[in-house]
């Protein structure tokens, strides 16, 4: 124990919040059986701590502290509303005997399963899949509501009513706090990862805006990834690691100083960052030796077949479209089929590219997507067809809001002129 | 991050109570208040008159007019504010959530954040300074 001022003692507390608050207030959820009281309980541990600390100095192993300072409290709170509400008395009388479990809980297995049984009720099937999102970045990341509204560009307003909306449901519905059984796993585990990329990529190419990526966002979600890999090391878990890691890999040399979007064909690669790399290779053959992988270790695959080459000529293109060929598999979506066309184009040249790419059109799902336009756009201009280039191009622009994109894809139809 | 809670009221309510309820309440509501000000959320609490109090101004003309109100019986009118300092919105809701005279159905409660006008003011004060500074 050592004597801190109360300020050095808030700073503590901030960065114990930011670390801690997730597995904490797992614990408190299930000693409590309530997500809001669980949510107060850690509150007033906070509070507790921020008074008493600089005087009583702070406690060895902080965390058991505010769990178990939390969970008198929350008895505390349940006592006085009992003095009010005769049916509360029950509900102090267990939790007053469930002491005993609370003090076995201290073993990190049943710590380590309150993580994951707040991650998968934070990504339940049945809440909305925008909640879901939000839940996670606020309950298991301890951001705050204006955090989490402020990088999705919504009112704070909007999305407080989003979480307590959720947090009706969960408790009416109710959404069991545990972690699913294993012949629920590999669906319920799908739902968690696309959360975790969900964030990711909000970060990583945002909607509207100037910033094409927002770090926090994508820090969050590795770190989410992270969380998950320690917790959960299923092979399509350490694929979305992988694939996050290498992506978020290219951050710095994906834009200008000026903010202008750079290609993958024009990135200066020694921006890249080789430690991220090197960490999401080594990941992604952990996973591929697996032989249980699927859609996301795919996809990390070929972005670490970019991120092994020295320039775009380099490039293992068969190696990239064989990897495209079995995502079609797994995903056969129209972005993926997008994604082969554009492959493919690198391979065989623009013509056979251009023929993918219009075959992909024809079916009119990426009608409105802005990059299905500009990669043909890009096909014309390189096969000389200026006329069409520009009309894609054009569309391609009428469909993005993202100022970056817009200011490089004027660019190129100048460029035309 | 301060969010002031304007609680409203429904009228009728509070005087449809028996003399029991209202005390009860009552004691509720100060009870919470106080455990709310034991952990630090409590800032500040006004509770105010009833609206048959209110003088309302206006600047007429150049000259200051003034009338009684407002008035308007079927509407829910201000009871009251509370200054509570949260971690977030969604931690005001939870705090706001279990006011006694909420739960009760005594009348909806507004938060609203804190604005921030540091930024407003350093401006401003950078502009009142080039105002005072003598002409060179």
């Amino acid at each position: 124990m050592s004597e801190r001022s109360t300020e050095q003692i808030r700073e503590l507390l901030d960065s114990l919040y930011r670390v801690d608050s997730g597995r904490i207030l797992a614990t408190l959820i299930r000693l409590l059986g309530d997500f809001d009281l669980a949510e107060e309980a850690m509150h007033e541990a906070f509070a507790t701590a921020l008074s008493g600390w600089p005087s009583s100095g702070v406690p060895h192993n902080p965390r058991p502290w505010l769990i178990s300072t939390a969970r008198f409290r929350a008895i505390d709170t349940l006592r006085r509303r009992a003095r009010f509400d005769a049916s509360q008395d029950e509900l102090v009388r267990y939790l007053e005997g469930q002491r005993s479990s609370a003090e076995r809980s201290n073993e990190e297995d049943s710590l380590e399963d309150d993580r994951l049984r707040l991650i998968f009720t934070c990504c339940h099937p049945s809440l909305e899949p925008e909640a879901r999102v939000a839940l996670t970045l606020r309950e298991v990341c301890g951001l705050t509501t204006e955090e989490i509204a402020k990088a999705f560009l919504i009112t704070p307003r909007t999305l407080a009513q989003r979480i307590v909306r959720a947090k009706t449901k969960i408790r009416e519905t109710p959404i069991p706090y545990e972690v699913p059984a294993p012949e629920e796993l590999p669906k319920r585990l799908g739902a968690v990862l696309h959360v975790i990329y969900l964030v990711f990529n909000e970060g990583y190419s945002a909607a509207a805006g100037a910033e094409v990526t927002r770090a926090e966002l994508t820090g969050e979600a590795i770190r989410l990834g992270r969380l998950l890999t320690d917790l959960q090391p299923e092979p399509e878990v350490i694929g979305l690691l992988s694939l996050m890691l290498l992506q978020e890999s290219r951050r710095a040399a994906r834009t200008s100083p000026t903010g202008e979007l750079i290609l993958l064909e024009n990135q200066n690669r020694s921006l890249w960052n080789r430690r991220q790399i090197a960490e999401g290779v080594a990941l992604l053959e952990k996973a591929l030796n697996s032989r249980r992988f699927g859609s996301y270790t795919l996809q990390a695959a070929i972005a670490a077949v970019h991120a092994e080459a020295e320039s775009v000529a380099a490039t293992d293109w068969r190696q990239i479209v064989a990897l495209y060929n079995q995502l079609v598999q797994i995903q056969p979506s129209p972005v993926v089929l997008l994604n082969r066309a554009v492959a493919i184009a690198m391979r065989d040249g623009p013509e056979v590219g251009l023929t993918h790419i219009d075959a992909v059109l024809k079916h009119g799902q990426l009608a409105n997507y802005y990059l299905a336009h500009s990669a043909r756009a890009d096909m014309c201009r390189r096969l000389g067809r200026t006329a069409e280039a520009r009309s894609s191009y054009e569309k391609a622009l009428a469909l993005t809001q993202q100022e970056p994109e817009r200011q490089f894809l004027q660019e190129r139809i100048r460029q035309l002129k | 991050m301060k969010y002031i809670c304007l609680g409203y009221l429904v009228p009728g309510k509070f005087e449809g109570m028996t003399e029991g309820e209202r005390n009860t309440t009552f004691d509720e509501c100060f009870e919470y208040n106080d455990h709310l000000r034991a952990n630090g959320h409590l800032v500040a609490e006004v509770p105010l008159q009833p609206p048959e109090t209110a003088l309302t101004l206006y600047w007429k003309n150049g000259k200051v007019a003034t009338t009684d109100g407002p008035y308007a019986e079927t509407k829910e009118q201000l009871g009251g504010i509370q200054i509570l300092e949260a971690r977030d919105l969604n931690h005001a809701v939870q705090l706001v959530s279990q006011l006694p005279g909420f739960k009760y159905g005594l009348g909806p409660v507004e938060i609203r954040p804190v604005a921030d006008l540091n930024e407003i003011i350093k401006e401003s004060e950078r502009r009142r300074r080039r105002k005072d500074a003598p002409v060179s």
